[in-house]
């Protein structure tokens, strides 16, 4: 017998008896999702903005230091910012070092976590583009704010999705000491636009 | 056989340092608990995972079957191991099959147990653990200390002088954000001359055949996003029914974790990245022997969220390493002699029962009753020294009798207060080495009490 059949076996040996599979209870719901969403993202360490459009990003980030002294830029999001790297003709995800700003459309956000779900089809065909950049911009519709992960995972379709992630802030670390250091190993700073 | 207490003397001897131990863990602790207190269905949803759990083990041949299938539609290699040798094997020949010699990999607990990395080292692949702490541990070549906070033993002082000396910080530099920013520049370079990574796997989800892996620094996306092999090492426990059923233990894990909302990075796998190859080695090594002891196989509920050492007022002061296994604290006293009762007999009593672990462990392992258990079973099974049960055996025979417990009360009066120093605190009187005895009162309570009845009688 292949090893997989003998865990199996000793598995279905030794399982207690069934007991019933529960649905989750009832969740929070928040008076103001936008506002318990923002507030949640600050507190990760996270900057966020409300815009009223697309338009008003390309403003937005002209106050940002580390945009405005960024010498590669890469926008897989239409009309916002001066891009100047073609993601789509990279063939290696390592020619992604040395980015300084991704600008990433985020599909929704959770008002509860202040986590934002990007899918694969988000992130150009080099899905490391969101973790090797220096810093990362995402951009979310306003309406599209969920109270909990319990209506994320209603809405998220697995079946050829590949990949995807939730991101909530930039990366971080307190292995020193407990000490909170943003910027470990991804994003040294990840600023939110919501739209609308 | 050297017991816990014994293995923890040297880190409670640092009274400074254990106290910032104690307090540091006790900080998350609290921070937990603000997590927790901002979900008003907390409480139902710790019932919840609890239930999925226990579904999910009753039947975990099936999900494990459904897992499969789905994975490999998925374009995913699923790999079966009975034990860590089977399991090292596997990732082995998975790297030297394509000539690879740099692995990066993101923390895993599994393959702390199956000790994956000195295996892999031995056969000419360099391993670099790329989680900060668990960097820092492996260049000082320890293990982790604690499962969510692998160098929470060490001070900045310590990192700076081990970075210092690995990694040519300026010395005596100790500042915990110069010190991170230089891992960062060791470790990118060491994710983009990676070949394979290698991660752990939080939940696997049987309905879609993809797994989650969470992370604050962000380190399993980047060794899992630029070299083109992923391994993904998983205990046949993390799996769960459906994908809906995430959503129920993404906001108790991180909460109860180190008390943030949920981590920076939540990743799902569903699939190879673009021309790359996806692993994942499903693994038994004694889980499946667990499951079939009715008492204890509720600890094959962990999610490893690390809740329980956070509160355990031993592990506070005790420190990871009195246990001598990858999990410590409350779930490691149980899972650890579950294995190897022989070399593990002192961990179920390295507790003082006090409960605090199963109040807080999010999937509601009754831990303390547990423990409980199996200190019972190591007395029926004669794992406890010789002294200890003979004691035990003499006090149960005292407290069973009037008679004998009166006697024995009125005798130590008696004698203690006339006994020279020396011999009260001898060897002996293990709990008195760092406590005083009370003073010996002059009256038993039963003689104070008859004599108040009596005075207000009289009145």
């Amino acid at each position: 017998m292949s090893s997989r059949d003998l865990m199996l076996a000793a598995l279905r040996r030794n399982a207690p008896a069934a007991s019933p599979l529960p649905e989750p209870s009832a969740a929070i719901v928040y008076p103001d999702p936008q506002k318990q969403f923002a507030e949640v993202f600050t507190s990760v360490g996270g900057k966020f903005a409300r815009v009223a459009g697309r338009e008003e990003i390309n403003s937005e980030l002209e106050k940002i230091e580390a945009y405005t002294q960024a010498r590669k830029i890469a926008s897989l999001v239409a009309g916002v910012g001066k891009s100047n790297l073609d993601v789509n003709a990279l063939k290696d995800p390592h020619e992604l070092e040395g980015l300084d700003v991704a600008i990433i459309a985020g599909e929704f956000g959770v008002a509860e976590n202040g986590a934002v779900w990007v899918p694969a089809s988000a992130l150009g065909p080099q899905r490391a583009i969101f973790v090797v950049t220096q810093h990362l911009v995402l951009v979310v519709p306003a309406r599209e704010i969920v109270h909990t992960m319990h209506q994320a995972y209603d809405r998220i379709r697995f079946a050829g999705l590949g990949f995807g992630v939730f991101i909530s802030g930039p990366s971080k670390t307190a292995d020193i000491e407990q000490a909170l250091v943003i910027g470990a190993h991804g994003a040294r700073s990840c600023t939110l636009y919501l739209v609308g | 056989m050297i017991g816990h207490a014994e293995k923890a003397a040297p880190f409670a001897a640092n009274e400074e340092r254990a106290h910032w131990h104690d307090q540091a863990l006790w900080f998350v602790r609290l921070k937990r608990d603000r997590q927790a207190e901002s979900i008003p269905e907390w409480e139902e949803l710790r019932q919840t995972a609890s239930a999925i759990k226990a579904h999910t083990l009753s039947r975990i041949a099936d999900y494990l079957e459904e897992f499969e299938r789905n994975a490999t539609k998925n374009g995913i290699h699923v790999h079966w191991a009975r034990d860590a040798a089977e399991h090292n094997a596997i990732v082995h020949k998975i790297l030297a099959d394509r000539g690879i010699t740099r692995l990066v990999k993101s923390k895993s607990m599994l393959t702390e147990e199956c000790h994956l990395n000195p295996y892999l080292e031995e056969r000419g692949i360099e391993v670099t653990d790329t989680d900060l702490g668990e960097r820092i541990v492996q260049l000082r070549h320890e293990p982790p200390s604690h499962i969510v906070l692998p160098a929470i033993h060490l001070k900045k002082e310590d990192i700076g002088e081990l970075f210092h000396k690995e990694l040519g910080t300026q010395r005596g530099a100790s500042d915990p954000k110069y010190l991170t920013e230089a891992a960062r520049g060791h470790l990118r370079q060491k994710f983009m001359a990676a070949q394979a990574g290698l991660t752990g796997v939080n939940f696997a989800v049987a309905e879609t055949g993809g797994f989650v892996v969470c992370t604050n620094e962000g380190n399993a996306d980047m060794g899992t996003s630029l070299p083109p092999v992923h391994i993904a090492c998983m205990g046949f426990e993390k799996l769960v029914p459906r994908s809906k059923d995430l959503a129920v233990f993404l906001r108790l894990l991180a909460r109860s974790a180190t008390g943030q909302p949920v981590t920076s990075y939540t990743t799902h796998f569903h699939g190879p990245m673009r021309g790359g190859e996806l692993h994942v080695v499903i693994v038994d090594n004694g889980r499946s022997m667990i499951l079939g002891q009715e008492t204890f196989r509720r600890s094959l509920s962990c999610i490893r969220c690390g809740a329980c050492m956070n509160t355990c007022p031993v592990f506070r002061r005790s420190g990871g390493y009195s246990y001598g296994y990858t999990v410590p604290g409350p779930i490691g006293s149980l899972l650890a002699p579950l294995r190897d009762p022989k070399n593990f007999a002192s961990l179920p009593f390295a507790s003082s029962l006090c409960g605090s672990c199963s109040d807080v462990c999010p999937v509601k392992i009754d831990l303390h009753h547990e423990l409980y258990a199996f200190r019972q079973e190591m007395v029926r099974s004669h794992r406890v020294p010789l002294g200890k049960r003979a004691a035990m055996r003499g006090l149960s025979y005292i407290l069973a009798r009037t008679w004998a417990y009166r006697l024995a009360g009125g005798l130590m009066r008696w004698i203690l207060p006339r006994m020279p120093r020396a011999l009260v605190y001898g060897p002996w009187n293990p709990w008195g080495r760092q406590r005083e005895l009370p003073p010996m009162p002059r009256q038993s309570a039963r003689a104070l009490i008859q004599r108040d009845l009596i005075e207000k009688e009289s009145k």
